[in-house]
């Protein structure tokens, strides 16, 4: 990696997230100060329940922040119209596709759905960037399949490609190797990785997958009760940041071999 | 696009085929009117008895007409509610609006001789059916539109509609109850619904909503297709949930209400055609699947037409019942043999 200047595609000042309604507010974490560059895989790791959606949500621009702010490309994401947005970020969730009568083809298709016409039309360009996509997930062999026919991996990766093929400079993904198999998850993470060197992509994840975290990502973001650490996978490991991540006991961080051990 | 064109040969052979139900539907009737004459009543060419043109251009015409606008209109609702709602089972009625329509229509007729004499005198004639099924469905729409203006859950629209709908029966039993025979039969003759009572001021009233209607829904065709991807994923997408959701409401609502005032209650086309033409051309895209099935309601509806005019046959059987009977075994043969529930 060379260090000359990279351009931010995210950056939180100040960010309060939770939700809020008329009478109380409920912030899930405060003070949230993060960075991403163009080209960076980044992880979000934090156990159940401690706020990585909401976070993604609110990075996302699906849900308000509290207080301070998002800025997408250094414009504030309440400021940018829905539209605009969607050829900044777009975001691969856990929720499946509820349609799976459609083929692969259509799926991916529709990421090119901000840029087509009133109709849905596509394009030379917008055929080339589906086509592109497809080549860069290796999923170009699986194209006039239904939906129904794919396994969950298979699946996972036609997700990826249609985020890929709405050509945005950020992609959010919210557990994209939940219900893998240890192959498929490290496939998935190597995948992603691999767009953001391809691409110059900033690709932000949530994950559980540690480990797996910690060899691949350029940066970490370790979300717990009420506080956020970040840094690279390196900066963490020295700093002894990721020992506190589970309550203690029952798993320990072994820093030796930079991977969680079970308590014997 | 590559994808498309395959699609553009059934698209063509269903077109032909309603033009060809069209045809067919008007020579068909009580009265056996040869071919030619047909024709020239249509084109307003020499026709050898006055009363054969009068028979085509007045009666049967305008009710191919109705027969081409109610499937095509009913059709179109059932697809929508089915993509908004994501739910197989969806129909016009999920929102309602036919109960609304039965909920009125049963207080006109069968409320006219509970609340008394003078009433129901004005109350009977056909025009106040028509008003009294449009304020009923626009009654219910107000109180869905309302609904989903407050609610962001799409999924409790659907409980609400179907809420409406149960209460709004209810209130029709317990009118029933009340009201003597004649009454009840008059409200149950409404109830099958009917294709041939309307003139062409009425056709011609029904046809400008169902252009509304169909307008609305061809505007939406983008953005139902990112519907299939959840409302997350469209959102994400630069679609404006809500907005979306309450151009499909209107739009339903324009069709499902005007049809219901002009030709009853008819019951499954809505559901049915969607999942017929699914079986037909397995495609979700709606810019193929929108003329796909308007096609598909126009045609099934003219089929249900001449099949209830039983041609040759002094007795027209009620165009509700003749939908189902015609359409059900239809569309469960179609699953069975296909093994494959495609949505």
């Amino acid at each position: 990696m060379n260090h000359t200047e990279k351009h931010s595609i995210l950056k939180t000042i100040d960010l309060d997230i939770g939700y809020s309604n008329k009478t109380e507010k409920t912030i899930i974490t405060e003070a949230i100060n993060i960075e991403v560059n163009e080209g960076e895989l980044v992880a979000v790791i934090g156990v159940n329940g401690v706020g990585k959606s909401t976070f993604l949500r609110t990075l996302s621009g699906v849900q308000d922040a509290l207080k301070g702010k998002v800025l997408v490309k250094n414009e504030q994401i309440q400021d940018i119209d829905s539209l605009e947005l969607a050829s900044l970020v777009s975001l691969v969730l856990t929720e499946q596709p509820i349609s799976k009568n459609l083929s692969v083809f259509e799926l991916v298709a529709l990421g090119r759905q901000p840029y087509t016409n009133w109709i849905g039309r596509l394009s030379k360009n917008d055929l080339r960037q589906i086509k592109k996509s497809l080549q860069n997930v290796g999923i170009e062999d699986l194209q006039h399949k239904k939906c129904y026919e794919l396994s969950d991996g298979q699946l996972q990766k036609v997700l990826i490609a249609r985020a890929i093929a709405q050509n945005t400079p950020l992609v959010i993904l919210d557990e994209p190797t939940t219900h893998l198999d240890l192959y498929h998850k490290a496939y998935v993470l190597k995948l992603l990785k691999k767009l953001t060197r391809k691409t110059n992509k900033a690709i932000v994840f949530a994950s559980h997958e540690i480990n797996l975290a910690i060899q691949l990502c350029d940066k970490i973001i370790l979300m717990q009760n009420n506080k956020v650490t970040t840094g690279s996978p390196k900066e963490l490991l020295e700093s002894g940041a990721f020992s506190t991540v589970f309550p203690e006991g029952l798993i320990v961080f072994d820093k030796a071999s930079a991977s969680f051990k079970i308590n014997p | 696009m590559l994808q498309s064109q395959k699609y553009v040969l059934p698209l063509l052979l269903l077109f032909f085929g309603v033009i060809f139900l069209g045809f067919l539907n008007i020579s068909l009737g009580s009265v056996n009117i040869p071919f030619k004459d047909v024709f020239a009543s249509i084109f307003n060419l020499e026709v050898s008895k006055e009363t054969w043109r009068y028979i085509i251009v007045e009666y049967r015409l305008p009710k191919a007409i109705t027969a081409i606008i109610t499937g095509s209109g009913l059709a179109i609702s059932g697809l929508l509610m089915q993509t908004l709602f994501r739910n197989p089972l969806a129909g016009p009625y999920v929102l309602g609006l036919s109960s609304g329509a039965s909920l009125g229509v049963a207080i006109v007729i069968m409320g006219a001789s509970v609340f008394g004499g003078a009433f129901a005198g004005i109350l009977l004639s056909k025009w106040s059916l028509v008003i009294a099924s449009s304020l009923g469905s626009l009654l219910v729409l107000i109180a869905v539109m309302l609904a989903s203006l407050r609610l962001r859950d799409t999924m409790a629209i659907l409980i609400i509609g179907l809420m409406f709908a149960s209460l709004t029966a209810a209130v029709v039993s317990v009118l029933s109850y009340f009201s003597p025979a004649a009454q009840l039969q008059q409200y149950v003759f409404w109830s099958f619904g009917s294709l041939g009572d309307l003139s062409w001021n009425e056709v011609g009233i029904l046809a400008m909503f169902w252009f509304v209607g169909i307008i609305l829904a061809v505007s939406c065709i983008k953005n139902l297709n990112t519907l299939l991807l959840g409302e997350q994923y469209a959102k994400s997408l630069g679609v404006s949930i809500q907005k979306n959701r309450l151009i499909i409401i209107i739009a339903t609502s324009l069709l499902a209400g005007s049809i219901t005032a002009f030709a009853g209650p008819i019951a499954f086309v809505g559901l049915a055609v969607p999942h017929l033409i699914r079986q037909i051309i397995p495609v979700n895209n709606h810019s193929i699947l929108v003329p796909a099935v308007i096609l598909g309601g126009a045609a099934l509806m003219l089929i249900c037409d001449i099949a209830a005019q039983m041609p040759g046959q002094e007795y027209t059987l009620p165009i509700n019942a003749i939908t189902s009977l015609i359409g059900a075994p239809v569309v469960i043969w179609l699953l069975v043999r296909k093994r494959k529930f495609l949505f």
